[in-house]
């Protein structure tokens, strides 16, 4: 019984992205393998990614990627109101990219299963390069279906269709600097709430002062999303990344995201370092306790929907053991990488059930996480 | 809301960047200044099997979503 939201709608990604400065360039053929580890708030969550990249003639790349998540929860929304479970996520994508002149046309298929819940994604996109190869348009647009499911119904079956529009323009301003825009809209329609979560209300006739009954979300959910990013070759070799993001939705969440990063090679080594902190209101149907049972059409109490800020702190090293002009037999290139990242998350509006604390009392929850991937990289 | 309101201003101006694609500019960055760009280290997306992972690890994380890279599906939210 995976838990989520937001699902299988920005599939674009992982199939389509190009290097942008790479402007009219297949991207490069390319494996890795990697395995990833979360861990934090009473949820471990690892397994392995598979992607692999491989151009057939001079204008046609395929990508292939496998990725598992194999959970194991106690988290906190599991204490209060369900029993601890383990879980497994399987999901395959397929991509092809096409280049001809300046166009580069993708097209990707990406499918997600699990034991209640499986999701289908369809992915296009254009990018056209202009003005000397200095400015790069991308237009996409994505189809996400899912079918929502209960572990303990098998006669419960819900839809859920996803529409993605994305348009970004990547600019070259000079010989150290390149920024990019991105605007994206998704728009969700169907069974969006969680089937197993709850929402609590104040009830004199519970002991502890409140009940529990099921969330009721809106059955539609439009975002907006607006990245600008610039990344910066400083005097020496070393570069320096900003980002900003603004989203905002219909159910009146509001959010900023701000991060930045430091790229250092050092020999056959590359170092970076990274900071990201994101903020963001409550949904307008988020509360941590209602006033009563129905209090509200519709009424959430999933932590992510809460005011929150997150904070994350990340240091990543890679090493180059194949590399120079001539590689080593078919491998032109092979680095190994480690990374750690620390993910804290503080929720303005979202108490800690677990401490028995009295209803007026209970402190507000926060989680830290610790998130480690390690993997090799061969180019070929 | 204010996004929007943004995103019809933007829209207008990347056709325009679009359509004037046609005419002739001349790139001021010539390709042969390109090799800082062209480093590895100036990608926006060294490790995609990376980033797409950290991306699907924010999504289930926070309540916003997109613009911000790209991302896998699923999660382990709960």
């Amino acid at each position: 019984m995976i838990v989520r939201r937001g699902i299988i709608i920005t599939i674009l990604g992982l199939l389509m992205v190009n290097g942008s400065a790479e402007a009219g360039v297949l991207p490069e053929d390319r494996a890795d393998v990697l395995y990833h580890l979360y861990d934090g708030g009473g949820v471990e969550i690892d397994g392995p990614s598979l992607l692999v990249r491989k151009r057939i003639g001079k204008s046609t790349s395929f990508v292939a990627n496998y990725y598992v998540d194999m959970v194991s929860s106690a988290s906190i929304d599991v204490i209060t109101t369900a029993s601890p479970y383990t879980e497994e996520r399987t999901q395959w994508s397929l991509g092809m990219d096409y280049l001809r002149g300046n166009t580069t046309m993708s097209i990707g298929y990406t499918t997600s299963v699990e034991s209640d819940y499986d999701a289908k994604s369809y992915s296009f996109s254009v990018s056209q390069d202009m003005f000397g190869d200095l400015t790069t348009l991308r237009l996409s647009y994505a189809l996400g279906d899912d079918l929502v499911g209960r572990s303990d119904d098998p006669a419960f079956e819900r839809e859920i269709d996803r529409q993605h529009y994305g348009i970004g323009l990547t600019q070259i301003l000079t010989r150290n600097m390149i920024v990019a825009l991105n605007f994206e809209t998704i728009t969700d329609e169907g069974y969006l709430n969680n089937p197993y979560r709850s929402v609590r209300y104040l009830d004199a006739g519970s002991p502890i002062g409140y009940s529990y009954e099921p969330e009721l979300y809106p059955n539609t959910r439009t975002s907006n999303a607006l990245g600008l990013r610039g990344k910066y070759y400083l005097p020496y070799r070393a570069a320096i990344e900003a980002e900003y993001r603004y989203f905002t939705d219909t159910w009146d969440i509001k959010g900023h995201t701000v991060a930045i990063s430091y790229v250092h090679p050092l020999g056959p080594w590359t170092f970076t370092a990274k900071y990201r902190i994101h903020d963001q209101t409550g949904a307008e149907f988020f509360q941590d306790v209602f006033s009563r049972s129905e209090a509200t059409n519709f009424r959430g109490r999933d932590k992510e929907l809460s005011a929150l800020t997150s904070k994350t702190f990340g240091l990543a090293a890679s090493y180059e053991f194949i590399g120079g002009v001539e590689g080593r037999g078919f491998i032109k290139k092979g680095t190994v990488n480690a990374s750690i990242d620390f993910l804290q998350v503080d929720y303005d509006d979202f108490s800690d059930l677990s401490t028995g604390a009295a209803l007026d009392s209970e402190p507000l929850y926060a989680l830290d996480a610790d998130i480690v991937q390690i993997f090799f990289s061969i180019w070929y | 809301m204010k996004i929007r309101s943004m995103g019809r201003l933007l829209l207008p101006l990347l056709l325009l960047v679009g359509l004037s694609g046609c005419s002739n500019i001349e790139p001021w960055v010539k390709p042969y200044e390109r090799d800082r760009l062209a480093d590895p280290i100036m990608s926006f997306d060294m490790n995609p099997v990376s980033s797409a992972y950290m991306q699907h690890v924010y999504e289930a994380r926070e309540g916003a979503r997109g613009a911000e890279g790209s991302a896998g599906g699923g999660c382990g939210c709960n």
